[in-house]
């Protein structure tokens, strides 16, 4: 029972496996790079969807590819660890836009601040 | 506490510990893994910082004025191929081939060195331009958030210095050995936090 052979030969690739998180992470970063450079006439929101889709896609080949996170690593914690953190992270960003965001339409606008003064006055 | 002088003997058919247990091969790499998750979440609250704030210009300048996507593209270039440089390393690491580990490692450090200094210029033409981190909430959020991932690659060159003068000295010793898969979790971590780098900050804002 050599778990620690089998530990050391799964958890840090192959050329192979690096190679194919490399040319994904290549074909990944160009499109989005490309999109912007060659000034691709689609619709904002289509474009900016496709730079965050592929932006997600490719943190997870880095994950898989180059970090070697898999389930069965170090007993299970360093993927719970990560499915942790990435909570609180999707937590502390949609949180923070979804307020910030929305603390304008909480707001009087400023014109009609504005508008209320000058009637008062 | 029944028997304090006897502990643990096995008695016949009796375990009283688990003998497979879970074998943590060295408890160093989880740590820094966990290292690593409280990183991103250093990186995850500049992001939403730059998030709120990045579209505040404060009659300054925009990204769309400012940000030079084709040396983007360079320094993305350069850190990827780092990365995969890094692989190599570790894979010869694991094959015993010292000399051609440390060859790998010194490609990974040039990559390394050239997107840093791709980042060291534009942070320089910034400032010459007068696009300082005073000058709008756009501006601070953006030197706060493209800095600290600068001041990482350039501390994870330091280290990658420091390493390749270790294992020059010592060889490829067990503990030469855990440090250089740390550093490489940290290197891939650091391309990671790029890609959020190039997509959210540089792409999106040309784009907007």
């Amino acid at each position: 029972m050599s778990a620690e052979h089998h530990d050391t030969h799964e958890a840090h690739g192959s050329y192979r496996s690096y190679m194919i998180g490399f040319v994904l992470s290549v074909v990944l970063t160009a499109i989005p790079f490309w999109i912007v450079l060659a000034d691709v006439e689609i619709h904002l929101w289509l474009a900016l969807s496709i730079i965050f889709g592929l932006g997600a896609f490719q943190i997870m080949v880095h994950v898989f590819y180059f970090l070697h996170v898999t389930v069965k690593a170090e007993a299970g914690w360093q993927v719970m660890s990560l499915v942790f953190t990435g909570v609180l992270l999707l937590i502390v960003l949609v949180g923070s836009i979804w307020v910030m965001t929305h603390l304008n339409t909480n707001m009087m606008p400023q014109h009609e601040q504005m508008e209320m003064m000058r009637n008062a006055g | 506490m029944a028997n304090p002088t006897h502990p643990a003997e096995p008695v016949d058919g009796f375990d009283f510990y688990v003998a497979e247990d879970e074998h943590h091969e060295p408890g160093t790499m989880l740590g820094f893994w966990m290292y690593l998750m409280s990183d991103s979440l250093i990186f995850g609250i500049l992001f939403a910082v730059y998030a709120v704030l990045g579209a505040n210009y404060a009659a300054g300048p925009a990204p769309s004025d400012l940000f030079e996507i084709e040396k983007i593209l360079l320094a993305t270039a350069f850190l990827l191929l780092s990365s995969i440089t890094y692989g190599f390393a570790v894979i010869t690491m694991q094959e015993g081939k010292q000399k051609a580990m440390m060859l790998w490692l010194i490609v990974t450090g040039v990559f390394g060195l050239g997107f840093l200094a791709m980042e060291v210029m534009e942070f320089m033409h910034l400032a010459h331009l007068g696009a300082v981190p005073g000058v709008s909430a756009f501006l601070s959020s953006f030197w706060f958030l493209v800095g600290t991932h600068g001041l990482h690659v350039a501390s994870g060159l330091v280290w990658l210095v420091v390493l390749l003068i270790q294992v020059q000295k010592h060889g490829l010793t067990p503990a030469n050995k855990r440090r250089i898969l740390c550093l490489s979790l940290f290197w891939h971590f650091l391309d990671l936090i790029w890609i959020g780098v190039f997509s959210f900050v540089y792409l999106t804002g040309v784009l907007l």
